[in-house]
């Protein structure tokens, strides 16, 4: 009999349904998984004893037939998410032991689903990261490794705990964030499916803001249909979020059997990249087969500012950041450091709780704001934005989906990429554009590469129509037929 | 566009952050390459083009002007570093 942590969401909540095992003991069965996995330091809080009670709670909800959607599925918690009673950092010290008295709008209709929460994972600082090395509990290290190699990889970032955590089935689901990939390069790295949802799908309450015309939450799962049931409990209108969309949720399982025949698929030919390794040419070329033999059209289409998406959110995010995080002063909450002079509070409590990448972003963003620098940085990115919008909104103008891999390479060594911030940077370059548009966009794993490791594949659908990702997904799930595993070693 | 480690200070001023001087330098080098690498938008045609400053083409909700929260004293001030009979407590603001 296979373990209760290998089932995914979908058997996993049949498997309760049917009372063939209850949500304690599936409960318990992660717990003992996430002692055992430590060395991923993939969570930065466990919490085991209200885990236990929830699973209590959902197990009693079950034997009286009350059983919400996803009633007795245990998932881990980004701590970017602010969770009552539960300490939420954002990967930062500038939170300090910060309890928010107050749950994220997000996380708050998943206990209403009947989800059992394991604990908060682990991230880059602020979200701020492509490797998870900004955060201020250290570097998460992916499950997966090179063959014959013992050398600790790095999940991708921002929210490589959540990817790291479903792929080594520490959590059965887990909530994520995107501001520029984090949902999508970490699933990539980790073999997992990752989701950003258009913007305004999911609301942005109580989630720490980093870049808030940019961030968008969704989840990271094992297959496409367990993303489909997390992202319906996390979607919905939500007054107490200004930019969140007044739109219906629609069942996203019932498009997992839908045929794609006859939908047409762009193929950007600027997601070309030299130096791009040649197996993840393949698979995408992989990818495009796997669509054709189900009937879709495959055709070219051109994103010609493509490769001006990344400046342009290098300009745009550190300017929302700056003015996000000057809310961390250290007079209401979080960490005061001491100084002879208000003013110098403020230096020091922010020069101790921000890490390096964040105080680079910070400035990079008070510099594109200042006087004299504004329209020449930030209005200027602005109207590249929208040039880059355009061209999505040409391209969905001929086609219903678009199909890309996902990030430039597979999981690379932690410490690699360090030292030079734009080379860190470019691990977002096939995701980034996404986020400037508001699209939709799904990555899911599409095989291995020479080493060993899994690639993924992305499609970016128009706005509001995840559901046609979702069928588009669910074939090229099937075709790929990707079951490999991370060998445990941990 | 180049920081020198002058414009560097200037700028941590504004993002009220304490910079040793020891780093002021690397920090130049590390926050010029990155703007280098920016100005490669000055490629891009924008004339005509209006600035996009929302990623959904929605008009911000408006709603009636009643109070919807408050009263919570004691949970706002739950995680301040210092409290005083219902107050924060801050380092002197006045000299």
């Amino acid at each position: 009999m296979s373990r209760l942590v290998d089932l995914t969401l979908a058997k996993a909540l049949e498997g309760l349904g049917r009372r063939e095992f209850s949500a304690v003991e599936l409960t318990k069965a992660y717990l003992a998984e996430m002692s055992a996995a430590r060395p991923l330091n993939a969570y930065v809080l466990e919490t085991p004893e209200q885990a236990l009670a929830m699973a209590q709670r959902s197990d009693e909800k079950l034997a009286r037939g009350e059983g919400g959607p996803l009633e007795g599925a245990p998932l881990g918690v980004k701590d970017l998410f602010c969770t009552k009673g539960v300490r939420t950092t954002a990967a930062s010290r500038i939170l300090g032991e910060f309890t928010p008295p107050y749950e994220s709008t997000i996380t708050s209709q998943l206990w209403r689903d009947g989800a059992v929460m394991l604990g908060k994972l682990n991230m880059d600082e602020f979200a701020m990261g492509s490797s998870n090395e900004t955060s201020a509990f250290g570097p998460v290290v992916n499950p997966w490794r090179s063959r014959n190699s013992n050398r600790a990889l790095s999940p991708g970032g921002s929210s490589g705990g959540s990817a790291a955590a479903v792929s080594a089935r520490i959590a059965l689901g887990a909530t994520a964030t995107d501001t520029g990939g984090s949902i999508r390069q970490p699933a990539s790295l980790t073999g997992t499916v990752g989701v950003k949802p258009t913007y305004g799908r999911c609301s942005r309450w109580g989630v720490v803001a980093f870049a808030s015309s940019l961030d968008q939450a969704g989840p990271i799962a094992r297959t496409v249909e367990d993303a489909a049931l997390l992202l319906r409990s996390m979607s919905g209108h939500d007054a107490k979020d200004s930019t969140s969309l007044p739109v219906e949720v629609p069942d996203f399982s019932a498009s997992l059997g839908r045929s794609p025949k006859g939908l047409r698929i762009g193929v950007p030919k600027e997601y070309r990249i030299d130096g791009m390794p040649p197996e993840i040419e393949r698979l995408w070329s992989d990818g495009i087969a796997w669509l054709k033999d189900a009937g879709c059209e495959v055709v070219d289409v051109s994103l010609p500012h493509t490769r001006y998406a990344l400046p342009a959110y290098y300009i745009i995010a550190p300017a929302e950041a700056s003015s996000n995080l000057a809310r961390y002063d250290g007079m209401r909450y979080g960490l005061r450091a001491e100084g002879a002079t208000l003013r110098q509070v403020y230096e020091s409590s922010r020069a101790e709780g921000f890490g390096d990448e964040v105080k680079r972003r910070v400035m990079i963003g008070a510099y594109v704001l200042s006087a004299g620098y504004y329209d020449a940085y930030y209005l200027k990115a602005q109207k590249v934005r929208r040039r880059i919008a355009d061209d999505f909104s040409s391209a969905f103008e001929t086609v219903d989906a678009l199909l890309t891999p996902t990030a430039p390479s597979a999981a690379f060594a932690l410490g690699e990429a360090k030292a030079d911030p734009v080379a860190m940077y470019l691990n977002d370059i096939f995701t980034v554009t996404v986020n400037l548009a508001g699209l939709p966009a799904i990555s899911l794993p599409g095989g291995l590469d020479a080493e060993g490791l899994p690639l993924g594949l992305q499609l970016i659908g128009r706005p509001l129509n995840e559901e046609t990702l979702f069928t588009l997904a669910r074939t090229m799930e099937q075709a790929a037929g990707f079951e490999a595993q991370a060998e445990r070693w941990w | 566009m180049s920081l020198d480690p002058e414009a560097v200070r200037k700028v941590a001023s504004l993002a009220h952050l304490e910079i040793p001087e020891s780093r002021l330098a690397s920090l130049a080098d590390e926050l010029s390459g990155i703007l280098a690498w920016i100005e490669q938008l000055d490629e891009v045609d924008t004339d005509k083009v209006e600035p996009m400053t929302s990623a959904v083409a929605a008009s911000l909700p408006m709603r009636e002007d009643r109070v919807t929260d408050g009263g919570d004293a004691a949970a706002v001030l739950a995680n301040a570093p210092a409290v005083r009979e219902g107050f924060f407590v801050v380092p002197k603001v006045v000299e």
